[in-house]
């Protein structure tokens, strides 16, 4: 185990988790912001957004997030030119929250979505009834209600997203996996170690988050 | 009263898929008038309600409510039924709000009013329905007859020209059905304009105007309360009525 004890490695180690931690922030905001989007477009009476929010998710939940992942460095950033910064560290780190929210949507939408088949159509008709709008019931009634029933499986995916944003190292951002491989390269002789901390400090840290979402999950949910 | 029509009903047909729900329905509410409607399962009389305030839609023939035909979506829609107070066999109070949400949330989110007014009237409400001191409580913490007068506030908060009621003590213990009946009795004696659903022969005796005999989607009868029961003028009815009538 004396890999870890130079700090250069320590440094390497700690900063991999790091960028893990703010590589599944932002894009858990923003997956979920565009889940709650998406969702509604799939349940909208408009076909042009139900197409697109189908659209959406069968392109973006097939294909392989290291795809996604490469497509948001070579195809965005190189071919089409979207850059969101000159330091090319920060522009990569914004690239693959791109991938990783695009990606990652898909999976919120459709939780979502599951979530509004489990509020009772009563709960609709009756807010129609008071006259409301489509978008206030959306709003008001169904999505409130439907989140709450659907906090678990967001756990879920706030796990698998965490690991996921290890994908985000085969566009050269400097996460866990990447400082993980770094370590291994210039101490082949403790391979197994290395492997064991980098797996359990995941493990760690998305054991109390499966904990925290089925207590919120269980203190949230609507009784009926 | 005065004989001004504020829902009127022209031959109106409705088929779910080859079931024909309806059959050239005409019926005419005046204002202040309470119609009972009356029939086997199944007769249409749901669906007649429903479609009063286009929760269901209409085949053919018209509805008018207030002089005006019903408008088919959109902005125009939402304002009438805005009007027209609706009452459900299971409630359908807001779960995930408490009580006096649900009596606010139209006046508040539909009309614009500021919190403060919908607030005052929302309690004033739930002190009439008999429930103001459960306010705070989720629907899911009162009983079926509790939530129904919640429900019944929540429709009145919106101050409607008439009220439908479908079916509104069907899915109550027996207990709790005449606290929910007193409240609609009083309602229609202060003239409220309303079609009632439901299978409750006493408070079509008591409270109705006219009573409306639905069977097989056609609308078979009507008459006032006591000349309907004394002496119905179908086989239909009458059949209907010594199957019901008799415990």
């Amino acid at each position: 185990m004396d890999v870890f004890l130079d700090p250069a490695n320590r440094q390497a180690y700690l900063e991999g988790f790091l960028t893990i931690l703010k590589l599944t922030g932002a894009s858990a905001l923003l997956a979920l912001l565009l889940g709650v989007l998406l969702a509604a477009c799939r349940v909208s009476p408009v076909p042009v957004l139900r197409a697109l929010g189908a659209g959406w998710v069968h392109l973006f939940r097939n294909t392989p997030l290291t795809l996604i992942i490469l497509f948001c460095f070579f195809g965005l950033y190189s071919a089409v030119g979207v850059e969101f910064s000159e330091d090319i560290h920060v522009n990569n780190y914004w690239l693959a929250v791109t991938g990783l929210s695009a990606y990652t949507a898909a999976f919120v939408c459709e939780a979502i979505r599951s979530g509004i088949n489990t509020v009772p159509v009563g709960q609709a008709e009756a807010a129609r009834a008071l006259g409301l709008s489509f978008s206030q019931n959306l709003r008001l009634i169904i999505l409130p209600q439907a989140l709450r029933s659907v906090v678990a499986p967001l756990g879920s995916i706030l796990i698998a997203l965490t690991k996921n944003a290890t994908i985000a190292g085969v566009i050269g951002v400097a996460e866990a996996s990447s400082a993980m491989k770094a370590l291994i390269e210039s101490n082949g002789d403790q391979t197994i170690a290395i492997f064991a901390v980098f797996a359990l400090t995941f493990v760690a840290l998305l054991v109390p988050v499966g904990y925290a979402f089925s207590a919120l999950a269980n203190r949230l949910v609507v009784r009926r | 009263m005065s004989h001004e029509p504020l829902i009127v009903l022209d031959s109106v047909n409705k088929w779910f898929g080859d079931l024909h729900v309806l059959r050239d329905v005409s019926l005419t509410v005046d204002r202040g008038e309470v119609v009972v409607v009356i029939g086997p399962s199944g007769s249409g009389k749901s669906t007649l309600c429903r479609a009063v305030n286009r929760l269901e839609t209409i085949n053919s023939g018209s509805i008018r409510f207030d002089g005006k035909d019903l408008p088919a979506e959109g902005r125009a829609l939402a304002k009438l039924r805005s009007e027209v107070g609706m009452v459900f066999q299971s409630f359908n109070l807001f779960a995930h709000m408490s009580i006096l949400d649900n009596v606010m949330l139209g006046p508040v989110k539909v009309r614009g009013e500021s919190k403060a007014v919908a607030r005052e009237r929302a309690l004033a409400l739930l002190d009439r329905v008999g429930i103001a001191n459960q306010a705070d409580k989720l629907p899911v913490q009162l009983s079926g007859g509790q939530q129904q007068r919640a429900a019944i506030a929540r429709a009145l908060a919106m101050q409607p020209k008439a009220m439908l009621f479908d079916e509104p003590t069907s899915a109550l213990d027996p207990e709790m059905v005449g606290e929910v009946l007193e409240v609609m009795t009083s309602l229609a004696k202060e003239g409220m304009t309303m079609i009632v659903v439901t299978h409750e022969m006493g408070f079509a005796r008591a409270a109705a105007d006219r009573v409306a005999f639905m069977a097989d989607g056609q609308l078979v009868e009507q008459a006032p309360p006591a000349e309907f029961f004394a002496n119905p003028k179908s086989e239909r009815a009458r059949d209907f009525l010594s199957k019901v009538l008799q415990h």
